[in-house]
């Protein structure tokens, strides 16, 4: 067996997410995070937000639903019983604060075989309602024995 | 913070996940794949019981590197990870990071993500804006 790359170029609609203050300290919190930026309107205000205003890696909260259709892809099939998270990478830009709309899409930027493995890389691209690129995301997800 | 050469290494981060944190995390991220909740999925696609969200420890390699700029979230430009080994719930993690290079303002940390000798997350490179 091998993969199949004809999904190497493929492009998906876009996604939208509304930012919502809770949602951010929701996160915030999970990860042990106190900057009251994250929590507090007026100590976002103060240090220069629009908002209260999200940690980065908030990025795969609304990245997320982009990537969804294309790992779901039949052109794409992948095997999600073997698949693995292998890399990530963040670029960030303006930050996400609470009330943005961040439209999100995503594309398979390569497909190929190592070593038996199935290698995965696909590009999202965050938007916001200004057209202010918010976050560039890379994701490498790596399927055995393909 | 803000005089930092290369070779330096970056304030240690230690935290324990308690049992239940990957609940949480999914309930925060929207990722509920039953290999992080649920031990019986878990074991019977051959992990040995839930695992961690290799996302939620890139959270927290953020975080170690985010404290080089006072919590700042606007710092961390870009943080690139591979995930390697499989993180464990009640396991102590240590988030630790040396200056691999600085230029002008921009400082750029490797960083790694281990449970003992268990390293979860390795050549990870944060480039860091103060």
């Amino acid at each position: 067996m091998s993969v199949k790359t004809e999904a190497i170029g493929k492009e998906w609609p876009a996604t939208k997410y509304e930012v919502g203050k809770e949602k951010i300290g929701e996160y915030a919190r999970v990860l042990g995070i106190e900057n009251p930026v994250h929590f507090d309107r007026e100590a976002a205000k103060a240090a220069g937000f629009r908002d209260v205003v999200a940690p980065p890696m908030f990025a795969v909260v609304y990245s997320s639903p982009a990537m969804a259709p294309a790992m779901f892809d039949a052109e794409v099939g992948m095997n999600f019983a073997a698949m693995v998270h292998g890399g990530q990478e963040f670029e960030w830009g303006e930050p996400a604060c609470s009330g943005d709309e961040i439209t999100t899409t995503a594309k398979c930027v390569d497909i190929a075989e190592k070593d038996g493995k199935g290698f995965y890389i696909f590009e999202t691209n965050a938007v916001n309602q200004n057209g202010d690129q918010v976050v560039k995301g890379t994701w490498t997800l790596i399927v055995r024995g393909v | 913070m803000a005089d930092l050469n290369v070779g330096d290494a970056i304030p240690e981060l230690k935290v324990t996940p308690d049992k239940y944190l990957t609940h949480r995390y999914a309930g925060a991220s929207g990722d509920f794949n039953p290999i992080h909740i649920d031990p019986e999925f878990a074991k019977a696609v051959g992990l040995p019981n839930s695992i961690l969200h290799g996302l939620y420890m890139m959270g927290l390699v953020a975080r170690a590197n985010a404290v080089l700029a006072d919590g700042d979230p606007r710092a961390l430009k870009r943080l690139s990870v591979q995930f390697r080994g499989m993180g464990a719930p009640e396991t102590e993690i240590t988030v630790s990071g040396t200056v691999k290079s600085v230029d002008g303002d921009t400082v750029i940390v490797d960083t790694v993500a281990a449970q003992g000798d268990n390293q979860t997350i390795r050549n990870a490179e944060a480039e860091i804006q103060l």
